[in-house]
């Protein structure tokens, strides 16, 4: 007896990514951008996006919750600019240097190394 | 109410947060080969314990990782170690740890852009190894400062000697490091500031 087979199409993803509408977002983010949370964690959501929020209760950079919540950049950076775009986390900016440094940056940069 | 799903992820330490007028940061590279001490550097100096944030490699990885046996494994994880200085209430300095092989350079674009320089780690026992490292920084125009990082069973070079044999610009500052030292560490960091401070004087002169 022959057992009935059933054909899968081909090609056939094993998965499918959406990575948002347009890749030039991905550049908005840096690893020291700064991310401050908007609101307190909400009952019902992903325990991931929860960590988030509560972690940013006060300011910290997409490097320190990268490290923190043990995900690498990549994908980090698309959850971020989800939650950015949906108002539970602000964006600080870091400082733009073009190809040399604004001169007070540089002294308050300084200064406050000389303070360690 | 407590979110238990999510304890295991811990989060920073109270005593590790911010203040919240933290309103920016900028970034220093640190560029070493594996051993030399970037990670030491980066802990001397951090007000937190080093953090590893990392970053998956796919095909970079391919015919260089010995993949003997792991045949199907095609993504390498890199880490890259990092600390931070919060320089006054408003402005925070974070320090990156990136090893310096050619296959690593695929973290650098990202890592590199808006960053206010680098600080080169050298190991006298193993000079090569910086040499790519050197020629990399110079073609992405990126500054730097040469910190050599002196090891107990190190050969001692003078500092002419280091600097003919990397080839370095006469301008490029060099300096001494024990990156076991805060204060050490902290003069590299300032040595780097300085550069970039005559480097951008220059600049407004001309």
């Amino acid at each position: 007896m022959i057992v009935p087979q059933r054909s899968r199409r081909d090609p056939y993803p094993e998965r499918l990514y959406m990575v948002g509408e347009n890749p030039e977002d991905r550049h908005r983010l840096d690893l020291v951008t700064l991310f401050v949370a908007k609101h307190e964690p909400e009952r019902g959501m992903a325990p991931e996006l929860a960590a988030i929020l509560r972690m940013c209760e006060q300011p910290l950079s997409m490097a320190e919750i990268s490290a923190h919540m043990r995900l690498p950049t990549s994908v980090l950076t698309l959850v971020l600019l989800d939650m950015v775009d949906t108002d539970q986390l602000e964006a600080r900016a870091p400082i733009p240097t073009a190809s040399l440094p604004d001169i007070d940056l540089l002294k308050a940069v300084m200064h406050g190394l000389q303070r360690l | 109410m407590d979110y238990k799903g999510s304890e295991t992820l811990a989060g920073p330490r109270p005593e590790d947060m911010l203040p919240a007028t933290a309103a920016a940061a900028v970034k220093v590279v640190i560029v070493g080969g594996f051993g030399v001490g970037k990670t030491t550097l980066v802990g001397a100096v951090s007000e937190i314990r080093p953090l590893t944030t990392e970053e998956t490699m796919t095909q970079a990885g391919v015919g260089i990782d010995d993949l003997a046996g792991i045949e199907h494994k095609t993504t390498t994880t890199v880490a890259m170690d990092f600390g931070r200085i919060s320089l006054d209430e408003r402005l925070v300095l974070y320090l990156f740890g990136t090893p310096g092989q050619e296959r690593f350079w695929f973290l650098w674009n990202g890592l590199f852009d808006g960053a206010l320089g680098a600080v080169v780690l050298v190991d006298t026992r193993r000079l090569e190894v910086c040499f790519d490292v050197l020629g990399r920084l110079e073609d992405r125009g990126v500054p730097f400062v040469v910190a050599v990082n002196t090891f107990p069973e190190s050969p001692v070079y003078s500092m002419d000697e280091l600097r003919g044999a990397l080839d370095l610009d006469e301008s490029v500052p060099m300096v001494d490091c024990d990156a076991r030292s805060r204060g050490s560490s902290r003069d590299v960091l300032l040595a780097l500031m300085q550069y970039l401070y005559t480097l951008t004087t220059n600049r407004e002169m001309q």
